[in-house]
């Protein structure tokens, strides 16, 4: 009894019941109880502000990469810098330069024509290569072409670079400046839809940087993964379900599948650089050795659901099947497995998915390497989209902030996607019994 | 012949083998009174005879594959001349990179010698020898396999049982793959933690107070010896991972509460797989999120109230990881409290507990168990995860349990250890597996009395 109580027994001098006493502490219960509610949905609330924070930093830095600027020079084909023999070598930054010249003839000095150069991207030579590459005739006309603006044009005309900043901690000078406010005043300088970003693989200029390889790397990657887990995954699960007997080593292997679900995917990774890189001597940086980690690692998610997938099968199908006369094996692969592959299917999904996201093994296996070329098999240097992220979220550059955020929308984009596969097979294909 | 024309070649065959052997067993059918007097079905026939031919060449042609490189290279390196067979083991290692270099046509560190040039011929050579040598024992094999199989196919052939039996011990090799990767897993990383300790002395390693993992390349360099204590680092881990689970376990295990025992069917339907979300975020896009947007928040919070918090703070890293790890703790924790038996909160009400009482008092005490299992599985997450804290917390090893200072954790110092040239004969690199030996054995530690833990709850219930 507290202090309040004895108060009260003594200005009231009444024999005190139970229900006094309950009813004296009911505001102060019900207060907590409210409390506690408001807690819980607190919480809720919270993470939910946690995911939305993240998807409106990520898509707000990222949107502006799926467009590019550009800008409009008219090019003169020069017959005598264009020579037929080496027209693959031929100096192509030269046309541009001379074109940019000739936009700004008051543009003199040698620093100020290095800063004039510097609008264009690296990459626009390699535009008018292919240009002439696929039809010389163009040699010695005049054309006008869109080029890709270097990434720090890129950035001011997005608006993600401080205009107003003092000269010396902004990247491009005053001069540039002025120039980009000509070009854009007579409608030389353009937003477009950023093609590049889809095609092209990793580079080290940001605006002829793209996610194509990363995405081939990944699904070459995953390509293996599926190919040697799934099957591997389903077989375990049906031994261990259907046919292992209850001893020891089975025991011994169930707690190996719990254990290896809850390894970190780091050590998978150095399982694959001292087993497949070492001793195998298997290619570094290969879709083939990111599959290989990967199998391992999914395997026992793959296994756990498979084997949930065969116990929801009512044990009357398997019953009935030996009843007329079906071997062990018939039972399985003729009734119990058909019943039980939609929800193996999804398991393999939502592996296939983590197994999309995963970073850690694929850096120990070298799977980081700056590679350009979009690989074509499985023994080829690749990266993988998840990899392309972290690089691209190591670069210095301002520019590469949104390719990051928007290879980060890519990946996001197929993992909701293969989800929502899953979800929907679930939901097609789910037998109550 | 290119292995994966190879591999077609043989998986083409054994579907062939299988049609031939269905044939010849409805041929054998036809000779005595049909298909009802084999012992089995026709297609069984068949899937003998594929499987005869198919799995002898395919496991051959996996072992040629993975052991050919390194027989070729030892006798590469057996006929190189005597000088150069003695090189000490690294320059030895750099020599054979190049001539693999040179035979993919890459571009090769130094200058080619003639003794060079023609190591790389003899590579070349051998290993269009021993693709062909391999070529043709798989594809003999093969062929020879459905000759002698379907030649033996008779209708007293037990083909289901052997199919069968077969099919089984596939099944269970498969199954065995688990048991593999973990004394993979623990052989890998044992044998090089080994070569680390021959060097550095395991106490100095568990309980050396610096770490500083950069050794010198020269003798006369200054500085940089190399110290490998894992004490910081393992206390950055620890930080990290506290504050994780500070944010993890109030805000998970609460919103599993109101989501089981509040919140109405419609609520739930659509906050709990939102939730989940969280769960399915790869690690690197929170990699990127907490250094983007969280860690320079967290500064600029930090110098407005006055402190001095670093740019990699161990806070910012571990308020991030606790985000990742919220539903994990709470979908588990819904799991628990949903095991508890509906009569427990009925007594409770009878009793005229409120709800919120009813929860304290009862259902939490009664799923602790389990929820602390559950959290013990969410520690050992944190411990593990990698990404966020490679990208958000520090590399610099400091002995502190400042949130607001910048610590490293064993996974960053492993990425850090083993991205990018590696030579496996430096205590640098070995360290990296020391550091990993040490992480599987905790974690295993961790989840192993988890899952013990969990499992006695579940049965508590059944």
């Amino acid at each position: 009894m507290n202090n309040t109580d004895t108060d009260i027994f003594t200005l009231n001098k009444a024999p005190k019941r139970t229900l006094d006493i309950v009813n004296q502490s009911l505001a102060r219960r019900y207060r907590a109880e409210r409390r506690f509610r408001r807690y819980g949905l607190g919480a809720i609330i919270l993470s939910l502000c946690f995911l939305s924070i993240l998807f409106i930093s990520i898509i707000s830095n990222g949107h502006t990469a799926f467009q590019q600027t550009f800008i409009q020079l008219d090019i003169f084909f020069d017959p005598e810098i264009l020579n037929r023999e080496a027209l693959a070598t031929a100096n192509y930054s030269g046309l541009i330069q001379k074109s940019l010249r000739s936009v700004f003839p008051e543009v003199k000095s040698r620093s100020d024509k290095r800063l004039l150069y510097g609008l264009v991207s690296s990459g626009a030579s390699f535009q008018l290569r292919d240009l002439v590459l696929r039809d010389p005739k163009i040699i010695g006309k005049s054309r006008t072409v869109w080029v890709p603006a270097g990434d720090d044009v890129d950035m001011l005309v997005k608006g993600q670079s401080e205009r107003n900043a003092p000269e010396g901690e902004r990247r491009l000078k005053d001069k540039q400046l002025m120039w980009i406010d000509r070009l854009s005043h007579e409608g030389n300088i353009q937003k477009r839809f950023n093609k590049t970003f889809f095609t092209a693989g990793d580079s080290r200029e940001p605006e002829q940087a793209g996610i194509w390889g990363a995405v081939v790397g990944s699904f070459l990657t995953l390509v293996v993964t599926l190919v040697l887990s799934f099957p591997m995954g389903v077989a375990a699960a049906i031994y261990l379900e259907e046919f292992a007997p209850k001893n020891r080593w089975t025991d011994l292997i169930e707690i190996n599948i719990n254990n290896l679900a809850a390894v970190p995917s780091i050590v998978f990774g150095l399982l694959g650089l001292a087993v497949f890189l070492n001793f195998f001597g298997l290619p570094r940086s290969a879709p083939v050795v990111g599959g290989l980690v990967l199998t391992l690692m999914t395997l026992p998610t793959i296994i756990i659901a498979s084997r949930s997938a065969l116990k929801a099968v009512p044990p009357s199908i398997r019953e009935a099947a030996l009843g007329v006369g079906a071997s062990k094996m018939q039972m399985v692969a003729h009734h119990v497995l058909p019943l039980a592959l939609p929800g193996m299917l999804t398991g393999t999904i939502i592996g296939m998915a983590r197994a999309l996201g995963e970073t850690a093994p694929l850096l120990m296996i070298g799977m980081v390497a700056f590679i350009v070329d979009i690989p074509g098999s499985f023994t080829d240097p690749a990266t993988a989209l998840p990899v392309q992220v972290y690089l691209w979220a190591d670069s210095p550059e301002r520019a590469f902030v949104e390719k990051t955020s928007a290879a980060i929308i890519m990946l996001l984009g197929f993992l909701i996607t293969m989800n929502a596969a899953a979800v929907i097979l679930r939901k097609r294909f789910e037998r109550r019994w | 012949m290119s292995s994966t024309t190879l591999l077609f070649l043989l998986l083409t065959l054994s579907v062939i083998g299988y049609f031939l052997g269905r044939q010849r067993a409805y041929a054998v059918a036809s000779n005595v009174s049909g298909i009802r007097d084999l012992h089995s079905r026709p297609t069984y026939y068949g899937a003998l005879v594929a499987i005869w031919c198919g799995i002898p060449a395919l496991l051959l042609f996996g072992f040629w594959l993975a052991f050919e490189d390194s027989v070729i290279i030892h006798i590469t390196i057996g006929s190189l001349p005597a000088e150069l067979r003695d090189l000490p083991d690294d320059r030895l290692n750099l020599f054979i990179n190049n001539i693999k270099n040179l035979v993919s046509g890459n571009i090769v560190s130094g200058k080619v010698s003639p003794e060079m040039q023609a190591a790389a011929e003899h590579y070349r050579n051998l290993k269009s020898i021993s693709s062909a040598a391999l070529a043709v024992i798989a594809l003999s094999f093969t062929i020879a396999a459905i000759a002698v199989v379907r030649s033996k196919i008779r209708s007293t052939l037990r083909a289901r049982n052997q199919v069968e039996r077969a099919i089984k011990y596939i099944l269970i090799a498969c199954s065995t793959i688990a048991i593999f990767t973990t004394i993979g897993i623990v052989l890998s990383v044992l044998y090089e933690a080994i070569r680390f300790f021959q060097v550095i002395p395991v106490t100095e390693f568990l309980f050396g107070l610096e770490w500083s993992p950069q050794m010198a390349i020269r003798e006369d360099q200054v500085g940089s010896s190399g110290a490998f204590g894992a004490v910081p680092v393992l206390v950055g881990t620890a930080l990290i991972s506290v504050i994780a689970m500070a944010v993890a376990v109030p805000v998970g295990l609460m919103s599993a509460i109101y989501l089981s025992e509040y919140a109405n069917k419609r609520f739930r339907a659509v906050a709990k797989p939102l939730i989940e979300i969280l769960a399915g975020i790869p690690t690197v896009v929170y990699g990127f999120f907490a250094a983007l947007a969280v860690a320079p928040f967290v500064r600029d919070a930090g110098s407005l109230l006055g402190l001095d918090v670093s740019s990699e703070s161990a806070l910012a890293a571990g308020l991030v990881m606790g985000i990742m790890i919220i539903p994990f703790v709470s979908s588990l924790s819904d799991d628990f409290i949903n095991a508890v038996p509906q009569a427990l909160r009925d007594g409770a009400y009878s009793l005229g507990a409120t709800q919120s009482e009813t929860i304290k008092q009862v259902i939490l005490p009664a799923a602790l168990p389990g929820i602390v299992g559950g959290v013990l599985l969410a520690v050992s997450r944190a411990i593990g995860e990698t990404m966020i804290v490679v990208m958000a917390a520090g590399l610099s090893a400091n002995l502190t349990l400042n949130p607001l200072k910048t610590v490293t954790t064993v996974t960053v110092q492993i990425v850090t250890l083993l991205v990018g040239d590696q030579e496996f004969d430096s205590p640098k690199t070995l360290a990296a597996f020391a550091l990993g030996l040490l992480l599987f054995v905790v974690t295993l530690l961790l989840n192993v009395i988890a899952l013990r833990v969990v499992r006695k709850y579940r049965e508590q219930y059944e």
